[in-house]
């Protein structure tokens, strides 16, 4: 395997991963402030929210998840651009537009899904460029 | 509908601003010597050393609370999707800020990117 199959395998792993963890995490988070309700803009609303989404235990399993997510995250952008692991992550919004519509029955018409199309569009295009493009060494895993 | 695009621009500023910190913190530390659990957990506990990834973590929080905020408001299919603006400012970020190459082709992803957040938005 060359040094480039390498990079792009293990960025790949640690892309996948941050996906889960991204869905399923939003997923929780949305579970959890459905179950709070919609957020007051003033001060007693927003403090009313801050203590409830503290003894939420669905908004606890979600911020698990994105815990998770930032960990490999952090551990992606260490070896590859900022520029390409960040768009290569939304290949989860097609995957999120689906959860929403399956778990939490939202409707979602066909213009929100050419848009969902577009933006995984743009990760292909993005995902095709060369992981790296501020260094010219890498250390061998 | 005013409410929620303001608060999406405030969750996009905080959450592009705290990843670029985030981005340049990992890279002053460099990275793991080896893909194993251990030497990861040990590039994890450096990288916590660093000024600019505790600089982030506020500016982290903020989004986080942002989106809950925002989750509160519209559906999951809406924001989620939304949030990828981030993209287009990040991209700006990595150019300028990071000293990263973007390619022409790594630009017409982000328009992609940036017309199809765009018509999620406008059946939101």
């Amino acid at each position: 395997m060359t040094h480039e199959h390498r990079l792009r395998f293990k960025t790949l792993v640690m892309v996948l991963l941050m996906v889960v963890c991204a869905n399923l995490g939003d997923l929780m988070l949305k579970r959890g402030m459905l179950q709070i309700g919609a957020v007051n803009i003033s001060a007693p609303g927003i403090w009313h929210a801050l203590l409830s989404t503290i003894h939420n235990g669905t908004i606890w399993l979600g911020i698990f998840f994105l815990i998770g997510f930032t960990l490999c995250y952090m551990t992606a952008v260490s070896w590859a651009d900022y520029s390409y692991v960040m768009p290569a992550g939304a290949f989860g919004y097609a995957l999120q537009t689906t959860l929403a519509v399956v778990v939490l029955h939202e409707a979602v018409n066909g213009q929100r899904w050419f848009g969902v199309a577009l933006i995984v569009l743009g990760v292909l295009l993005v995902g095709q460029t060369h992981p790296n493009t501020t260094q010219k060494k890498q250390v061998a895993p | 509908m005013i409410k929620v695009i303001l608060m999406l621009i405030f969750f996009i500023c905080c959450s592009t601003g705290g990843e670029i910190a985030m981005t340049y913190g990992v890279k002053q530390v460099g990275q793991p010597e080896r893909f194993r659990p251990l030497a990861l957990l040990r590039f994890i506990g450096k990288a916590v050393r660093s000024g600019w990834v505790w600089f982030a973590l506020p500016l982290m929080a903020a989004s986080f609370y942002s989106l809950l905020i925002l989750l509160s408001w519209a559906p999951l299919s809406v924001v989620i999707p939304a949030s990828a603006f981030n993209y287009v400012v990040g991209a700006f970020g990595a150019k300028y800020l990071l000293k990263e190459t973007v390619t022409p082709r790594r630009w017409l992803g982000v328009i992609f990117v940036f017309v199809g957040v765009l018509l999620v938005i406008v059946t939101g």
